[in-house]
Order: C-alpha cells, then structure tokens, then sequence
C-alpha cells in the first residue's frame, strides 16, 4: 500500500522535479539578462558577440508553425471525426480509426525527414511552384497540422459519438437531414470535448520538437512569412543541446529559460483544456 | 497519448440510419458537397500516410542491404554507413525503460484506482498532475533529466540508464492512464464476489482485478513503448551522441538510438546520407509496426469484454 502510494507519488515528484530542474538554471540565467529584455526584445542572438536574449523571435516562430498546423489539423481532424462519428458504419469507423491513428505513432523524426525529403521539394517547389527555402515555416507547419489530425480527429470522435442518439433521433423527426444535424444538433452539443481536442493538438503542435528541428530552420527570424525558415523555442532547444554545453554556462542556462517559457505555455494551455473539459462537460 | 487510450464500453448503438424518403433532402447538392468535404479530410491523413511510407521506402531501398544492420556509422564510407549500434541502443533502451516503467506505472494505478480516497487534497493533486503531465511537451522531459543528471553530479548523461530515465518519465503517465482504464473496465462484481468471499481488499486487487486486467495493460504498456522509442527530443538533450562505434553493453553503456542517427542523418546535405536515413527510418517504422502489431494481437486475442 505504501510502495504503491509512493509509486503514484513519483508523477508530483516529477513535477517538482521539472520545476526544480528548470529553475537552478534559469535563475542564474535571469541573474544575468533582465526578465523584461527576455520576453520583450527582438533580437535572439546568444552565440554571437554582442550577445542578445530577446526571445520573441522565437516565440514568433512557434506561433507561425503551430498556426499553419492548426489551420490545416482543425478542419481536416473535424471533418474526420465527423465522418467516423456520422456517417460511417460500426465496421468502416472501426477499421478506419486505427489507420487514422497509425498518424499518430508515426515518430516525429521520420514526420521531420518527410518535410525535408518530399513535401518541401516535391509538393510545395515542384507541385506549387512557390519560392520557398530548404527549410521553411510552411512544410514544418503542414507535417506538423498532419501528425496532430489524429489528435483533434480522435477526442472530436469521442466527444460525438458520446451524444446521445435521442438528440440526433429528434434533429431527423424534425425533418432535417444528416448533415443539419451534425452541423446543428451534434457539433455543438459536443463543442466542450471538441474545444478540448482542440487546445490538446495546440499544446503537442507547441511542444513538437524534432519537426522543427529539422524541416523548419535554424535563424531566429521575426517575420510573418511563411515561406522562409524560422526557428522555434523548440528548435532552439534542439540545436543548442546538440553542442557542448557545460553545466553552469550560459548556453546551458539559456537553453533552461527557453525551455521553462516552453513548459508554462503548454502548461496554461493544458489547464485551460482540463478546466473546459470540466466546466462545459454536459452530463447525458 | 490519449489517441491510444483503450476506452471500454460506451460505443453508440447501432440505428443511425436515416429512412431515406425523400423528405429530408439527404441527396441535394448541398449535403452531398458536405459528405465529399468530409471523405476527403479522412482519405487526406490516409493518404499523407501511404506518400510518406512510399516516399521514404523508394528513397531508402537501395541502402536496406547487410552493412545497414552491421556497420556502424561511417563519415569517411558514406555509402557504406550503417546503424548497427542505434538499433541495438534503441533496444537496450526500449527494454530498460520498459522495466523502469511498467512496474511503476502499474502500482500507481493500482493505488488510484483500487486504494485511494478520491476525495483527498493529495489524491485529487496526483490526479490533475498526471493529466498535465501527459500534454508536458517531451523536449521537456529531456531538460529535465539532463538537470537531474546535473544536480547529482553526472559528467556523462548520454548513458542508456540516463536516458532511460527520461523516457520512463515520458511514458509513466501514459502508462498509469491505461492501466487504470482497463483496472476501471474490470466489473464490479468480480471485486465484490471476492471480497464477500473473506477476501482482504489486497487479495482482491491481486488475485481478480489485476490479472483481469493484465490484457489491457499489456496493450496499454506495449503502445506506449513504441511511442518512447521513436522519440528523439530527450535523448537529443542528454546529448547522446551519433557516431558511437561500439555496441552497448549495459545500463551504463554510452550509446546512441535509431532516432537520434535518422536526426543527424537528415541533417546533412550528402545524398548518401539522406538514403541512408530512410534506410533507417523503414527500420524503425518495422520496429514500431511490430510492437503496434503485437498490441492489437493481445487486444484482440486477450482482452476479455463483460
């Protein structure tokens, strides 16, 4: 009994850990730049002489390839989830979903060779036609909005076929069609579950590291273009960790408030998720 | 993951079907553009599946020869580059970490599920942790193993018991989440029948509910597994390092994993080496495809319905 409390404990030790772990580091980090030139400034410089820490570049690089992975995961996940939930049979939804989920389970290094290797030059150069680098925003974003699809399509699923069948029963003796009812009857009554599937796939887009690394650039770049390459919080992380860094330094100190402004984003976003999920669940 | 979450029961009945009568105007343009719209989000994930898996497979056919599996990473034969030493590191690490996790996962869920006071503050506490912890990005977790091999004064982190530890922190909530599903889908009578046969709450849980649930957590485990061992992020953190040349030879051993030589493959502009990644990569998707097949075999074998 004990042991087995202990072992539920380690997920709160876990925590303290990450905070504690981030925070030796991050508060000799703020010993030496300002908070406020931190979060407010424009220029992310801190291998080059003079040295610049203002993280908006970066967080502006996250915000443009999560952006574009939402506005392609958002739409295309619903429409799956729809489908799954509405109008497939028990036996396509049954062997449709796992497929759907394989996305999911693909490793995102390989989702990362794919931007590089195909959709860059192959669909967005050749296909397209457009002007775009080796790396850029555009094809990071793009992979990144496919593996999260399973996310959103996933818990959208769930949250709609959870209705019950009285409400659609009702929408179709009222004269409407299917489509009416999904649009007018399901879809909201399913909205918390489907908000929640939502800002889960904008917490793993914001988190997603190896995509970045590797398809999505490595200049910080404060632009709103996104055919050029940008690099994110988490490729900086990437590719600052693959150096030296030595206990104490200052790259291994920057790489700790990176990572802690990383971690209290997703974190606001995973409480907002748990509290909607709460508040608007609808008891059937 | 909550896409692999095995959830029980509660799948909608069967009777959707709309009486066709001509009434609702199932078939005007309008709701037949919907249903294509809706096809075509559902064949698009397919679809990028089926383009990934061809593009990377004809990339990497012509690097699927012997060397691959027995050379171990070359700078100066490009052509002949192989990724011996990250197959093996990703076994060593896929089985330390699986048993750094499953037993710790499954007590845990055992104390939730079958122990705990669901009212007390500790309690709730444990539980809006796990959910958070399961969205915390993995990069993360690889910052903090990284700062705990730090604070206890580690020189070396790229060890397999180092990253081990970052990706049983990973996989943990996702295990205790599962494991808990599949204790929760057990019925209650079977607790009740052995606890009104004299059985102390301990035997119950040990004797009926665990075993019944065994299938599920297997499922649950091997998933989550295949998950940990595509993932890069942590162990990038560690700093483990690609061109190792030797084979692991325990928790200790300094290693490098599949993920991590696919990573700096990409990375560098030599063609040889991009074929060579996607060499790697088939292998490391036939990893997984092995583990999600054994998954499914359990589930569908196993996995015992009330």
């Amino acid at each position: 009994m004990a042991v087995l409390r202990a072992a539920a404990f380690v997920s709160v030790f876990t925590t303290i850990g990450i905070v504690v772990s981030l925070a030796v580091p991050v508060v000799n980090f703020f010993g030496k730049v300002s908070v406020w030139d931190f979060l407010t400034g424009t220029d992310w410089s801190p291998n080059l002489a003079p040295q610049s820490f203002g993280v908006l570049p970066l967080v502006g690089g996250t915000l443009m390839v999560t952006a574009i992975g939402l506005v392609v995961a958002v739409p295309l996940g619903l429409g799956a989830a729809m489908y799954l939930s509405e109008y497939a049979s028990a036996r396509n939804r049954a062997r449709l979903k796992p497929i759907l989920e394989l996305l999911a389970g693909i490793p995102s290094v390989v989702y990362g060779f794919f931007a590089l290797s195909f959709v860059t030059p192959a669909v967005l150069q050749d296909l397209l036609g457009m002007e775009v680098g080796f790396t850029n925003a555009l094809s990071a974003g793009i992979v990144l909005g496919v593996m999260i699809i399973p996310t959103v399509a996933s818990l959208s699923e769930d949250a709609m076929s959870a209705v019950p069948q009285a409400l659609r029963q009702g929408s179709f003796a009222m004269g409407a069609n299917r489509m009416q009812t999904t649009l007018r009857v399901v879809f909201p009554a399913a909205i918390s579950g489907i908000a929640a599937a939502v800002v889960l796939g904008l917490s793993r887009a914001i988190g997603e590291t190896m995509i970045v690394a590797l398809a999505s650039g490595s200049q910080p770049n404060l632009s709103a273009d996104p055919r050029e390459g940008m690099q994110t919080m988490t490729g900086f992380i990437a590719a600052t960790a693959g150096g030296e860094n030595p206990v104490g330094s200052t790259s291994y100190n920057t790489l700790f408030a990176v990572g802690l402004l990383l971690f209290l984003m997703t974190l606001v976003i995973n409480v907002v998720s748990i509290a909607l999920v709460r508040r608007y669940r609808q008891a059937y | 993951m909550t896409t692999t979450q095995i959830k029980p029961g509660r799948r909608r009945e069967e009777g959707t079907r709309v009486l066709d009568t001509g009434q609702n105007h199932e078939r005007n343009a309008g709701s037949l553009a919907f249903l294509v719209a809706l096809w075509c989000s559902l064949a698009f994930g397919v679809l990028v599946l089926l383009v990934l898996i061809a593009s990377t497979a004809l990339d990497g056919a012509p690097r699927l020869d012997a060397n691959l599996f027995t050379e171990y990473s070359s700078t100066l034969f490009e052509e002949e580059t192989g990724v011996r030493a990250g197959i093996l590191g990703s076994l060593w690490l896929m089985v330390t970490t699986a048993v750094m996790s499953v037993p710790l996962g499954i007590a845990a869920a055992l104390y939730l599920e079958e122990f705990a006071n669901p009212t007390r503050w500790y309690n709730r506490l444990i539980e809006v942790n796990l959910q958070n912890l399961a969205a915390v990005p993995s990069v993360i977790y690889g910052l903090l193993a990284l700062g705990l091999l730090a604070l206890r004064g580690f020189r070396q982190t790229s060890l397999v018991i180092g990253g081990a530890l970052a990706l049983t922190l990973l996989i943990l909530p996702v295990i205790i989440i599962t494991t808990r599903e599949s204790i929760r889908a057990v019925p209650r009578e079977i607790r009740d029948g052995s606890l009104a046969l004299g059985a102390t709450l301990w035997q119950t849980t040990w004797r009926q509910s665990l075993p019944s649930a065994i299938p599920g957590i297997a499922t649950g485990t091997i998933l989550a597994l295949s998950r940990a061992i595509g993932e890069a992020a942590p162990l990038l953190l560690l700093g483990v390092a690609t061109g190792i040349r030797f084979d692991p030879n325990g928790i200790l051993s300094q290693f490098t994993a599949l993920p991590i030589q696919i990573f700096t493959m990409s990375s560098q502009p030599q063609e040889e080496f991009q074929t060579a990644a996607a060499a790697a990569i088939i292998v490391l998707l036939v990893m997984i495809l092995v583990l999600n097949g054994l998954a499914i075999y359990i589930r569908n074998h196993y996995q015992r319905r009330w």
